[in-house]
């Protein structure tokens, strides 16, 4: 039971990761019909800047003229870095795709690609292939639940990341912003006409979608401190295979996937040997698309997606 | 201009280009490859290597050059990037073997791309040497190719025996990478020396991942759950750091012992206090050298301001067997195949070389014959000697 009960508790903060970083493709996709695959590389460049924010932050505290706590530091590390890697996310969206927008989908989807190799590149040839160590703002706890070992990391990994999500559902929700991408999501060639700026509306969602990544950064550099350039690859992949099993353009179907994607991982390999997991967690994967062939939360017809 | 003219003219461009790349290069030059992991997920690897060539070169040139058989040879070192991957290695190997026509290759480091590139390097019989791969399979059947370090059939029952005696552990468990060489041969080595002690099924936890892996959590639960006295981790110091602490973030207060891929400058740096007193086998502990050894470690510190690890000494070990049977060989002809052959015929015949990482003959394998060394990581995070354990 306990072990049963201790990986629920390493699912959730794996899950955290995947929903947060799939939120941003789903959007995308349910804005602009493309994929942006960049996106795991975006997730990279929001742990970089919230690197050097928080190296920044921590360096001004030791020289006294502002004192901060350490939690203080988190949370201003996660605020300036949202907003910093959401203008990351603009830039590429204004470069990389809007000239793109009238092109073949094919090459909007390898704009994505190749952005994320050029960012990768960048990183590599600015900052050397040294690894880089997230520094400590959380000094790590372990509390001891009849067996259980929670970490007071993985609670706030956990609550930050449903904060996140149930502020982004707000957003799109209750805001004329929010509304307004439902609208472009609905009809991307009428919505316009309408005088709803469609450019403002493109940037919008990849300024949101990447704050939401660089959030994802920085708690997976708390969690896992060792940065390298090509972090955001594989978890970008897998992120991607959520916001496909959540149904696309689904806002609440990417975070639940992103759950359940860490879930089937954690479970497979902690009840299968561990070689397996991966071929075990995507072979139910593709089953659940077998017969969910839109995802859990995805519509039929695709020019109606819903955000 | 129609457009067959523009590529025939295009052609001629890059055909050039090749021709003056490969020409230059007269008889009195030397040209040694390195096949190295400069970018990639090691890349403290490949910088530690390169700076050992260095060093090494800054000698050669100080004495005005490098004397085989009463003639000075200037040595050139052609510098390869392997990316820290199979494919580039043996791209790489190709690449210095055919075009920079090198007389041989150090490198690569790691057995994931050591292995590979081996096999190039024996086809197109030019030595190599391997100053760091400790897989049975890299000089394995390949008369080419020779290695400075220890293996891993060696280095398993070396920490199987540490482990029994210094923890009284009985029950193990191993994490390891099943997607890189290194990794899962030295996982395999140990499970059999562990198990030879203490019968069937006393690796309780035999758990893997696969490269580029990050969370560990499921598998170090299980580990937890199976009641092992220990974990035993041959992974590298970008992953170490990751799996020591999630390991004590489920509440695992046991010892968790390495072996020599944890053995670099970076590990202490980005593991924190949590790598504090655990154990690990390597080639050679920096803290407490004595001699030629000291020397180069002062060296190194004094020349790039840190202390370097496994990697750089046997760098420097490897350039120096390199150099001996260079100069053992008496002449070079100019002739790359007969100067190739007379190379490794005199690497085979190297007898008690007395290198910085110990000595050293080869066995007709190409694998030398030689001690491990057992560290721990001081709370000052140093790499402290504990004991030295000898075939």
């Amino acid at each position: 039971m306990t072990y049963f009960l201790q990986n629920v508790v390493n699912a959730l903060q794996w899950g955290s990761f995947y929903a947060l970083i799939a939120l941003g493709y789903s959007m995308v996709y349910g804005v602009l019909l493309l994929f942006n695959f960049a996106h795991g590389d975006v997730f990279m460049v929001g742990s970089y800047i919230g690197f050097f924010v928080a190296t920044g932050l921590v360096g001004l505290s030791a020289t006294g003229i502002i004192t901060l706590p350490y939690w203080l530091i988190l949370v201003l590390t996660i605020l300036i870095s949202m907003i910093l890697t959401s203008f990351v996310g603009m830039l590429i969206e204004r470069v990389g795709y809007r000239p793109l927008r009238d092109a073949p989908r094919a090459s909007a989807a390898i704009t994505g690609l190749m952005i994320g190799i050029i960012l990768e590149t960048l990183n590599l040839i600015a900052l050397g292939a040294e690894r880089y160590k997230f520094p400590e703002l959380l000094q790590s706890q372990t509390y001891d639940f009849m067996g259980v070992s929670i970490t007071n990391k993985k609670i706030m990994i956990v609550f930050v990341s449903l904060l996140l999500m149930y502020l982004l559902n707000l957003f799109v929700m209750k805001t004329k912003w929010g509304m307004a991408m439902r609208a472009m999501a609905y009809d991307f060639a009428v919505v316009p006409l309408m005088g709803i700026p469609l450019n403002t509306i493109a940037a919008l969602t990849f300024g949101l979608g990447s704050a939401l990544a660089a959030a994802a950064g920085i708690l997976f550099g708390t969690a896992y401190p060792v940065m390298d350039p090509y972090m955001g690859v594989t978890i970008g992949w897998k992120a991607f295979v959520a916001a496909i099993l959540g149904g696309r353009g689904s806002i609440v179907g990417a975070a639940v996937a992103g759950f359940i994607l860490g879930f089937i991982e954690i479970f497979s390999a902690s009840i299968f040997p561990s070689t397996y997991r991966d071929l075990i967690a995507y072979s139910i994967i593709l089953l659940i698309l077998v017969f969910r062939p839109h995802g859990l939360f995805g519509q039929e017809h695709t020019s109606k997606l819903r955000l | 201009m129609n457009k067959r003219v523009v590529v025939s003219i295009l052609l001629l461009l890059v055909l050039s280009v090749l021709l003056t790349a490969c020409g230059g290069g007269g008889s009195d030059v030397i040209r040694i490859g390195i096949n190295a992991p400069l970018t990639g997920d090691n890349p403290k690897v490949g910088e530690g290597t390169k700076y050992a060539a260095e060093m090494w070169l800054e000698d050669i040139n100080a004495a005005g050059g490098l004397d085989v058989g009463g003639k000075k040879y200037q040595v050139e070192l052609v510098i390869e990037d392997n990316e820290y991957k199979a494919e580039s290695a043996t791209k790489a190997n190709t690449k210095l073997i055919t075009q920079d026509e090198v007389l041989l290759i150090i490198g690569p480091q790691s057995s994931q791309q050591a292995v590979p590139a081996g096999g190039v390097a024996n086809d197109n019989k030019t030595p190599m040497i391997s100053p760091w791969s400790t897989n049975p399979n890299t000089t394995k059947d390949r008369p080419w190719v020779f290695r400075t370090p220890f293996l891993d059939p060696f280095q398993g029952p070396v920490i199987a025996n540490f482990a029994a005696e210094q923890f009284g552990a009985t029950k193990a468990a191993v994490l390891y990478d099943v997607a890189s060489d290194y990794p899962k041969g030295l996982a395999e080595f140990f499970k059999q020396a562990w198990e030879e002690k203490f019968g069937e099924g006393s690796v309780v936890a035999f758990e893997s991942f696969t490269t580029k892996d990050q969370d560990f959590s499921a598998q170090l639960t299980k580990i937890k759950e199976s009641g092992a006295d220990f974990i035993f981790t041959p992974q590298y110091y970008s992953e170490v750091p990751l799996i020591v602490q999630q390991a004590h973030e489920l509440g695992w207060d046991k010892p968790i012992v390495g072996s020599d891929s944890w053995g670099s400058a970076e590990l202490v740096n980005l593991c924190g206090d949590d790598c504090d007193g655990l154990f690990f086998s390597t080639h050679y502990a920096a803290a407490g050298a004595t001699g030629a050894t000291k020397e180069f470690i002062d060296r190194y510190n004094a020349k790039y301001g840190y202390v370097p690890d496994d990697v750089g000494a046997l760098t420097w070990d490897t350039l120096l067997i390199a150099q001996t049977a260079i100069q053992n060989c008496g002449k070079i002809t100019g002739d790359l195949a007969v100067d190739r052959e007379c190379v490794r015929d005199a690497l085979a015949n190297i007898k008690d070389f007395h290198g910085i990482t110990g000595d050293m003959t080869f066995t007709p394998e190409g694998d030398p014959i030689k001690c491990a060394v057992i560290v721990r990581i001081s709370d000052a995070g140093e790499f402290e000697f504990f004991k030295q354990v000898c075939p």
